[in-house]
This record gives structure tokens, C-alpha cells and sequence, in this order.
């Protein structure tokens, strides 16, 4: 498998010869640092095209087809003209907050991103305790959704803001629990060492029925937690005019805008890392031949391929179902998916105890 | 060096089967006057592409026209293809305001009151034969005959309903007239508007 | 011309509470504001249907005070009076004592003067004023003190404590422009305001200074997803009061037409409340179905939406050669696809949860609010115009009439689900057999209808639809009235939204169907 710390110990090694340690880092930090941010972007507009282009085909139709050939750069039209839009800001917004909502929400986009994977030795932040730190740091995206509801001014957004909260704090539990049940299989936190271990099969495979419900119950939760889907309401387009993000213009609004398909993202890919095996290819232990054939698809490509994937499933629940109440919703996180995965985490645990897993 | 603003294409219709190329070329004749930057020129270019391309339309009917602008976003006609199809709800994501439908006079400070919550570069379409003037029910005493006497029109979608295909027309026009704005260069960036001499009362002159 | 009863306005309210009571005359079908000069004075025609015996009575009262009129209230007996009162006093003036909420419905409240009476220059005094409206939290009510003498008291509608948020007027459910003030608790509704008037075009005035074909154009745009109903109806009137036969020729084509476009409206009520709920691909679906009624309207009409077809004594132009071959291909592919929109929506667990038991109007009310159509047969009140009061050729036609009892939001949709498949029925019945024949009546080139009072109704997409027309024997209409279908809904949401969830408001306006501009007219 090609591996990635190549590249960056060679870079390492190259600085180190041209200036003193820490410069190197430092450089090295703002290469990172302008790495995430064009990644970001690029896969931001590739989502955004994918989507309008998947939900057209669902709904019996083309999507934008006349701005480059089959309408790939049309998103690249829709970030200029969302950079020269004007930034409006309403008179009798609480300022700083007002302001500072779009960052937090970008800012918890960055952290999780951070974390993920792409392939052998191309991570970011590579904690041993790697899932208890995206599980936190994804909480900070709630502070910018109550600020930007709060520091409106607007009744609408209030509302819509105090129903995003309640969901998304909710369903957090769910996220927690399912990937706990999954740790309990793994035996580990760290991201690179959840990756390697899945080289004999996935944990999907491995872990049988629990990590079915466990896959089950992430996805369910994971879509809440983006606010997408049948989960939609806080932003709930034909209800309350546009929810939290009512009174932003301009790149402001472009920040939410970006941050919702990337989260969503995360959360795809985050279940591709942990029950489809991230960069690592599909082995079938036993069948050495076809193994290595696998082997010579590059791991990246496998990570991207689960991740949109996974983004692909979810994209199709949000264009069949329609809404859920918000009392609906939160039923159906505390009445059901808590119990079951609590069950499921116990069921979790006999089976690891007696071995009773692949 | 300067470069002088083009006419502008629209992709796979000829420039000779639009209608109203005068007042296009009338503009790109004022906005050259001042003369472009090259570098600001190119700039613009590149931006106004971006910017007609992707003009995203405000949710508002009032009446009959309505249920055309929706079948426009359905299947058959599809606005998605232009990149139209995310109707904003919201006015201060909006880029531009499709009048569809009467405007009487009770709706007319609510109109308004949309119109200036929108972020600039925005624009206005009046559609169908009550936005452009009143229409049919020119003659009642609750309607107001034509949307431009409170709102500076872009461009006029005539119809009682104007079909689907009009409304494309109609938008492409107003994609032309946005590719040759001045957005970075020069002192010009629009077409000189007269004011409207307003006879009706309003906040300020009530006071 | 019809029978109307006259009665003194001393007397009008005991007669009203008798004939309530001992014809059960439950159903308050219009009531009509009008002013008929110096000698007739300002006055209201009252029109009463009762539910039980189908009879049809006319009551009319009038006050020759014109500088402050005065009439008692029905609002007790009727719960539609209430709004229907309102616009009366809108338009005339006319103010009703023990009326509890003595606003103006459609025009701004610092309107000047009543633009109805024929003495009234509405233009004059009332240029256009792009200040904002003032909203009012409270409303006025004029009762009888016990000595005789007039009191004014006024009545809250929105406390100060109360948390009030607005809805609309310009509303991403693009069901047209009309604002709630909704009074919240968390997220449970305790009351809402309708308020009505942003599409007020005054159809009614500009009708008493156009003369008879010119009236047709604009009944059109008033319920547009019922054009071709709406002109059925006020073609009917006309012809009924000169006393003209139409050829069965047209009588074919104008049923057809209308079951036609009662189809179309169905699909798009369909599209409409899937998108409300937010699943968006159901709207597709009933858009891209719609597309192919259109096709065959356009062929022969010339119009998508607004066709313009029906005239006086007949249609405008004969069906296009093509139309039946296109109806008899349109029919079968519709059953054929028509199990799609049960599988995505509704049989959808999603959709159940959202839509039953939410919303509930009960037989009761659903009678003296006047709901009719597929609001009222949901709600186990049998009130199909076709099957009551039938009119061109639904008494020779078999189809069933879809009654529900539950009276939630999912059987206001399932009722309009069913009513497809028996227009399709209708169609099917209908489309071999048209007969030869002259698709136009000769008439006179001025058409002067004789005078008197004539009323016509026919089943909307959305309910019942009525004209009622007074003539003095010119050739424009001395009143021309519309019964709205959408009005009595409107009036009846506050009941129907007690105590339910700020998301059900949405599920429950779009089940319940109403257009806008037919609601201001």
C-alpha cells in the first residue's frame, strides 16, 4: 500500500536542512493549515454539484447542464457570486455574536475534518484518543447554530435555534453510544490503528449483528446531527422562511451553507472509517489473489469511494421522506434509538467477552 | 491599455434572435465611456459569469403566475438547468425578486419593504401582465398598475400567464444584462436610472 | 328570478334564530352586501340552505340609514357570519351590533370611506400609501345597552403578554399571500388571526361597470386551478336568467372540461402538501402528471392556466380534432402511474404520523362555518354540489360521492385522492359519447339580462362556488356576487388549530386546500 509519511518525512527532512525546527513546524503548520482549507473547498463543491445533480435525477429530471459540460463548474458560479454579495447587518443584532456564529460553525467543521483518515499515514491529528475528540469538538457546531439564532434578532431564527439545539443534543447520545459500542469491539480509540486493524475485514463483517444496529442507529443519528434529511426541521425551508440562518447574507450565509455539506461528509466518512474500513480494501481472508489485486487500488481512492458512498445513501433518504415534527423527532430519539442502543451495546459486550465475533 | 465591454453570449442561441439588443448595446456604449482597466476588465468578466450564472430567485407569488414559476422549477421545464433552482426563502439570500402576480395596493409597502431587504446586486423581474401594468384588472381601485412604479424593473415578462418558455427568455435576457455590468472597474456599474417621481405618500414624506 | 322574503331589521334576528331552529336551515350559503340607492337604502341579501332537506330560502333586510347603518348580527347562529359580516362592513359600512370583532376583512384599517356604495369614489380619497399598516390588538364591538342606546366596547384579540409571531404575507408555502398572527406557547398554537386583503383586486366593483362578456375575463383569475369551474358557473347564471338552452354538444364538452380540471387541481393540492411536508419529490411527480392535462387544454383552449373558454350560450371555439384521442390515452396511463403516489406518500410512516388525527373539524362546524368541498366531505358532511343540485350532465353520469368521517388532515387528502378516480370515471363515461351540434348559441350581440336575481352553483375543485347575480335590466350587472370557497376555510383554521403544533399549521393549511385570490376575490 503506498504510504503517505513518505511525502511528509521527506518534507520534513527537507525543511529541517534549510532552517531551524521550529520554523520548520511553523511552515509546515500553514501547509497543513492551506491544505484543509483548499480541500475543504474542493470537496465542498463537489458535494453541492453531486447533490443537485443526485436529487434531479430522483425527481425525474436534469440538474444544471448548460454552465460547462454537464454542469460541472456551476457551483464554481455560485462561490463567486456568493463572495460579491453584500454582507448585510441588520441594525439590532447583538454584533459579536451575530458575527461570530458562521466561524464556530466552520471552526467545529475544521476540527472534525481534521481527524479523518484519507489514507496510510495522511492524517492530521492522530490522537490515541481519537473518537472522543471528534465526538467533542463536533459539539462546538451547536454553540454556532444558538449564537447565529440568538444574535438575529428574529423570532424565527429563535425558534429554529432552540429546536436545532434540542436535536442535535439529543442525538449526540445516539452518535456517543453507537460509536462506544463499536470501541468496545475495536479496542481502540486511534484512528490509524482503527483503520489497520479492519486489513482481515471489516468491522462491519466482524462485528455481525450488533455493528449492524450500531451502523443502523450512526446513520440515523448522524443525519440528525447535519441537520439534513427527514431531520430537517430547524431549517425547514417551506415553515419558517429559512430557520437560524434567516438574516445572513453574502459569504456569511456561504459559511453555513458550505458547513452543512461538510458535515455531512464528516459524519459519511466517519462511518466509512469505523464500519467500512476506511482507506483500507475490501480483503476476504483466504483469498490471497484477489487481496492483492484489491492492494493495488490506491487508499484513498477506497476512502473516498465508501465516503461517497455512504453520502449517496443518505442524500436518497433526504429526497424520499418527508419531515419529521420536531416532538416526532425527539421521540424517536429518547422512546427508541436510546433504549436500542444501550441493548445493543450490552449485546456488544457478551459477544466480545465469549469471542463470539469474526 | 483598455479592453472595451463585448455583447454578450448566451450559450447555443444565436444574438441575432433576441429581440431587444438596442438597449443592451445602448448600455455597453455608457459603461465603455469611462473606459476598463485590463486586468479589472478580465476580473469583471469572470465575475459577471459567475454572477449570471447562479441568480437565485426569491420565493413570491401572489396569484396565477405563481403556478407558472412553479411548473418552471418542475420537471418539464426545469429551471435547474440554468442553476435557478435554489429559491431562496429568505430575501437577504435572494438575488433576485420575480414578481409573479397583482400587486394591490395593501401588498404594495409589504413588496417594498422585500425589495430593500435584499443584499446587493440584485435585481427585479415583473412578470406577467398585472406586474408589468396592472393588467386586467388595470381599472380597479386596489391594484397598482405596474410593479415599476415602486420598484426599479429590470426586465418585463409579458402574459396573462406567460408560458414556461417565455420566463426563459425573459431570464436569459436578464443574464445578458448582468454579463455586461462593471462590477471592480471604471465609475459606472450599472445603467443610469431616472428617478421615479413618487406622488404617494411614504415614511419620509409623511413626516 | 327567485323568491326572497323581505324582514324588517327589528325583527331579523328572532326570524333567523326560528328558521335555524325549526327548517334547520344550518347552512348559511352567502351573504351578500348591497346598496340599492336612496329608496332600498344599504341592505344584505341572506342566503340559507338546509343540509337536511336541501331547501333553498332568500331573506332580505335593509336600513335606509346611510350615515351610520345598522343592522343585527347573525354571527351567533352561523359561525361564517363572522367574516362574512366583516366584509360587509368593509365594503358598505353597514356595522353590526353584538358582532364580537367589528374590523375591516380586506382593507387597510385606515381605509377612508366604504368602496362599494355606489356613492363612494374610492380613488379620490385613498392614493396609494406605501406606509406600513398598523397592526391592531384589539377590536371594536358595538352592543345594545338594556335602555335601547348604543355602547362601544372594545375587545382583545392579542394580550400583551402573549408571544405573537407572523406568518406570511410572502410565504415560502406558495400558497399565495395570506398572514396569520399566531399566538404561541412554546410551540403550541392557543389562537390565530386570519388576516385577508393582500390580493384584494376588487372583482366584484370593477364587474358593475363591465358588461356581461366582459365580466367572464376575470372570473378566470380568481380561483385559477378552477378556471374552467368558475366560468361554468357564472355562464350558467347568466343563461339561466335570459333563459337560454345550451346545446348538449356543449354540455359534454363543459363537464368533461371541468372534470379535466379538477383532476388538475387535485395533483397539484398533491404536489403542494408533499412539499409542505418537505418530501420534494412527490411534487414532481404531480407537476410532471399535470403537464400532460395542460397539454390537452392547451391544445384546444389556448391557455395552460387561464383558458378562457366558456362563453355565454356556449364555448368558444370546438374541441380540437385531436382532444378525444387525447383524453382516451391520458386516462389509462394516469391509473397506470397513479400507485406511485400512493407508495411514496402515502402509505409513508412519516406521513401518517404528520397527518393523522392533526387537525380535526367536526361535522358541526364544518356545516356552520360553510366548509365545503373535499374540507367538508372529509369531515362526514355529504355536500357534493354535483349529487345535491345537479347541473349539466352529472344527474346522467355514475359516480360515487367520497365522504370520510374522520375529519383529520388525512382524510381531507384521501378524499381528494379518491375524488381522481371518479372523475376519471366521469371522463371515461362521457368521452365516446359526445354528440354533433353547434358549439355556440346565437345570441344578441348586447346581452341585457331581464331584471331580477338569479344565483348558480357548481362544485369547484375546492368546494361550492357560487354566483349571485342582481340585473336591473342594463347590460352591466347591478351586483355581481362570488360565494368563495376559500373563505369559510380560512375562517374555520383558528378551530381546526387550537392546541396543536406550530408544524401542524403548515400540514393543516395545505390539507385543507384554499387559494388566495379566491378568498379576496
Amino acid at each position: 500500500m503506498f504510504d503517505f509519511s513518505i511525502i511528509t518525512n521527506w518534507l520534513h527532512q527537507s525543511l529541517l536542512s534549510v532552517m531551524p525546527e521550529v520554523w520548520a513546524v511553523v511552515l509546515e503548520c500553514v501547509i497543513v493549515g492551506v491544505c484543509i482549507i483548499l480541500m475543504y473547498a474542493t470537496l465542498a463543491i463537489i458535494l453541492i454539484y453531486g447533490e443537485r445533480k443526485i436529487c434531479a435525477f430522483f425527481q425525474c429530471r436534469l440538474g444544471p447542464n448548460r454552465v460547462g459540460k454537464w454542469g460541472c463548474i456551476q457551483v464554481v458560479a455560485d462561490v463567486f457570486k456568493m463572495l460579491t454579495k453584500e454582507i448585510i447587518t441588520p441594525n439590532q443584532v447583538d454584533k459579536f455574536l451575530y458575527k461570530l456564529a458562521p466561524y464556530m460553525v466552520i471552526l467545529a467543521s475544521f476540527l472534525t475534518f481534521a481527524c479523518l483518515p484519507f489514507n496510510k499515514g495522511a492524517e492530521i491529528l492522530d490522537f490515541n484518543v481519537g473518537i472522543f475528540f471528534l465526538l467533542a469538538v463536533s459539539g462546538i457546531g451547536v454553540i454556532g447554530i444558538l449564537l447565529a439564532g440568538w444574535g438575529s434578532n428574529n423570532k424565527f431564527s429563535l425558534i429554529g435555534a432552540m429546536r436545532s439545539g434540542a436535536q442535535i443534543i439529543s442525538y449526540e447520545l445516539s452518535v456517543g453510544l453507537s460509536m462506544l459500542t463499536m470501541v468496545v469491539l475495536m479496542g481502540t480509540m486511534q484512528f490509524s490503528q482503527i483503520v489497520e486493524e479492519q486489513a482481515d475485514g471489516w468491522f462491519l463483517f466482524k462485528g455481525h449483528i450488533p455493528a449492524l444496529i450500531a451502523f443502523i442507529i450512526y446513520l440515523i443519528a448522524g443525519n440528525a446531527e447535519c441537520n439534513r434529511g427527514p431531520f430537517d426541521l430547524p431549517e425547514a425551508e417551506s415553515e419558517l422562511t429559512a430557520g437560524y440562518h434567516t438574516e445572513y447574507s453574502g459569504m456569511n450565509f456561504g459559511f453555513f451553507y458550505l458547513a452543512e455539506y461538510l458535515n455531512l461528509f464528516i459524519v459519511s466518512s466517519v462511518a466509512a472509517t469505523v464500519f467500512l474500513g476506511g482507506w483500507m480494501p475490501l480483503h476476504i481472508v483466504g483469498l490471497d489473489g484477489f487481496n492483492a489485486v484489491m492492494d493495488y487500488i490506491p487508499g484513498f481512492i477506497w476512502f473516498f469511494g465508501k465516503a461517497f458512498f455512504v453520502v449517496f445513501l443518505l442524500m436518497w433518504v433526504k429526497w424520499t421522506f418527508p419531515r419529521l415534527r420536531i416532538d416526532q423527532i425527539l421521540t424517536l430519539e429518547w422512546k427508541y434509538l436510546l433504549p436500542i442502543s444501550l441493548v445493543n451495546l450490552v449485546l456488544m459486550v457478551l459477544i466480545v467477552v465469549t469471542g463470539f465475533h469474526f | 491599455m483598455e479592453i472595451k465591454k463585448k455583447t454578450p453570449k448566451i450559450k447555443s442561441i444565436p444574438y441575432e434572435e433576441f429581440q431587444d439588443n438596442e438597449t443592451l448595446e445602448n448600455m455597453v456604449k455608457e459603461l465603455n465611456a469611462g473606459g476598463a482597466n485590463i486586468v479589472l476588465g478580465a476580473l469583471d468578466d469572470v465575475v459577471n459569469w459567475g454572477r449570471s450564472n447562479s441568480l437565485w430567485p426569491l420565493t413570491f407569488a401572489t396569484s396565477c403566475c405563481g403556478i407558472e414559476f412553479m411548473a418552471l422549477g418542475a420537471a418539464r421545464y426545469d429551471m435547474a438547468r440554468f442553476g435557478f433552482e435554489v429559491a431562496r426563502s429568505s430575501p437577504r439570500q435572494a438575488d433576485m425578486i420575480m414578481v409573479c402576480g397583482t400587486i394591490t395596493n395593501k401588498m404594495a409597502p409589504v413588496l417594498k419593504r422585500l425589495y430593500d431587504q435584499m443584499a446587493d446586486p440584485k435585481y427585479v423581474v415583473a412578470v406577467g401582465g398585472c406586474a408589468v401594468s396592472g393588467g386586467p384588472f388595470k381599472k380597479s381601485f386596489h391594484v397598482v398598475n405596474g410593479v415599476d412604479k415602486i420598484i426599479p424593473v429590470d426586465v418585463y415578462i409579458p402574459g396573462c400567464p406567460p408560458r414556461p418558455e417565455s420566463f426563459f427568455y425573459g431570464m436569459m435576457q436578464l443574464q445578458r444584462k448582468v454579463k455586461i455590468e462593471k462590477f471592480f472597474g471604471g465609475r459606472n456599474k450599472k445603467e443610469k436610472r431616472e428617478e421615479i417621481p413618487t406622488t404617494f405618500e411614504t415614511e419620509e414624506n409623511k413626516k | 328570478m327567485e323568491e326572497i322574503q323581505v324582514i324588517e331589521p327589528v325583527a331579523l334576528h328572532g326570524e333567523m334564530l326560528k328558521l335555524r331552529k325549526e327548517k334547520q336551515m344550518d347552512y348559511l350559503v352567502s351573504l351578500v352586501g348591497m346598496d340599492w340607492g336612496d329608496e332600498g337604502g344599504l341592505g344584505v341579501v341572506y342566503l340559507l340552505r338546509s343540509t337536511l332537506t336541501g331547501e333553498n330560502v332568500s331573506i332580505k333586510t335593509a336600513t335606509k340609514d346611510r350615515v351610520a347603518p345598522e343592522l343585527p348580527t347573525v354571527s351567533d347562529i352561523w359561525k361564517i357570519a363572522d367574516f362574512y359580516e366583516r366584509e360587509v362592513f368593509d365594503f358598505y359600512g353597514i356595522v353590526f351590533i353584538n358582532h364580537p370583532d367589528m374590523r375591516r376583512l380586506y382593507l387597510r384599517n385606515d381605509w377612508v370611506g366604504y368602496p362599494f356604495r355606489k356613492d363612494d369614489d374610492p380613488e379620490k380619497e385613498n392614493p396609494l400609501n406605501m406606509t406600513n399598516e398598523s397592526t391592531d390588538d384589539t377590536t371594536p364591538e358595538i352592543e345594545f345597552n338594556p335602555d335601547g342606546t348604543i355602547k362601544k366596547q372594545e375587545n382583545v384579540i392579542f394580550d400583551d403578554r402573549e408571544y405573537v409571531v407572523n406568518i406570511g404575507p410572502q410565504h415560502p408555502s406558495t400558497h399565495g399571500v395570506m398572514r396569520f398572527r399566531v399566538s404561541l406557547e412554546g410551540e403550541t398554537i392557543k389562537k390565530i388571526d386570519p388576516l385577508c386583503g393582500y390580493i384584494f383586486r376588487a372583482i366584484e366593483k370593477m364587474d358593475e361597470s363591465l358588461t356581461y362578456p366582459q365580466t367572464l375575463a376575470l372570473v378566470d383569475r380568481m380561483d385559477y386551478l378552477s378556471a374552467h369551474q368558475n366560468r361554468h358557473a357564472l355562464c350558467m347564471c347568466i343563461e339561466k336568467a335570459m333563459g337560454v338552452e345550451v346545446s348538449p354538444r356543449v354540455q359534454y364538452i363543459r363537464t368533461i372540461m371541468d372534470e379535466l380540471q379538477r383532476i388538475d387541481s387535485h395533483l397539484l393540492f398533491y404536489a403542494c402538501l408533499a412539499m409542505d411536508l418537505g418530501g420534494l419529490t412527490p411534487f414532481f411527480y404531480g407537476f410532471r402528471d399535470r403537464e400532460k392535462i395542460l397539454d390537452i387544454f392547451e391544445e384546444t383552449c389556448g391557455g395552460r392556466l387561464i383558458m378562457n373558454y366558456n362563453t355565454i350560450g356556449g364555448v368558444q371555439a370546438d374541441i380540437h380534432p385531436n382532444f378525444v384521442k387525447r383524453v382516451k390515452e391520458f386516462i389509462p396511463y394516469l391509473r397506470g402511474v397513479i400507485h406511485e403516489y400512493h407508495d411514496i406518500f402515502t402509505n409513508n410512516v412519516i406521513v401518517r404520523e404528520r397527518l393523522v388525527g392533526v387537525g380535526l373539524l367536526s361535522r358541526e362546524d364544518a356545516i356552520s362555518y360553510g366548509c365545503t368541498g373535499g374540507t367538508g366531505r372529509a369531515s362526514g358532511w355529504a355536500c357534493d354540489v354535483r349529487k345535491r343540485m345537479p347541473y349539466g350532465l352529472y344527474d346522467k353520469v355514475d359516480f360515487k360521492e367520497i365522504v370520510y368521517k374522520e375529519g383529520d388532515s388525512f382524510a381531507r387528502y384521501m378524499v381528494r385522492m379518491d375524488e381522481i378516480m371518479e372523475s376519471m370515471k366521469i371522463i371515461e363515461q362521457l368521452i365516446d359519447n359526445i354528440p354533433e351540434g353547434p358549439y355556440q348559441t346565437k345570441m344578441k350581440p348586447i346581452i341585457r339580462v331581464p331584471e331580477g336575481t338569479y344565483s348558480a352553483f357548481v362544485e369547484s375543485s375546492r368546494g361550492e362556488f357560487g354566483v349571485f347575480l342582481e340585473s336591473h335590466g342594463d347590460k352591466t350587472p347591478y351586483r355581481l356576487h362570488y360565494r368563495s370557497t376559500g373563505l369559510p376555510l380560512v375562517a374555520a383554521i383558528d378551530t381546526i388549530c387550537r392546541d396543536t403544533k406550530i408544524a401542524d399549521l403548515i400540514a393543516i393549511n395545505g390539507s385543507i386546500d384554499y387559494v388566495v385570490p379566491d378568498i379576496d376575490r
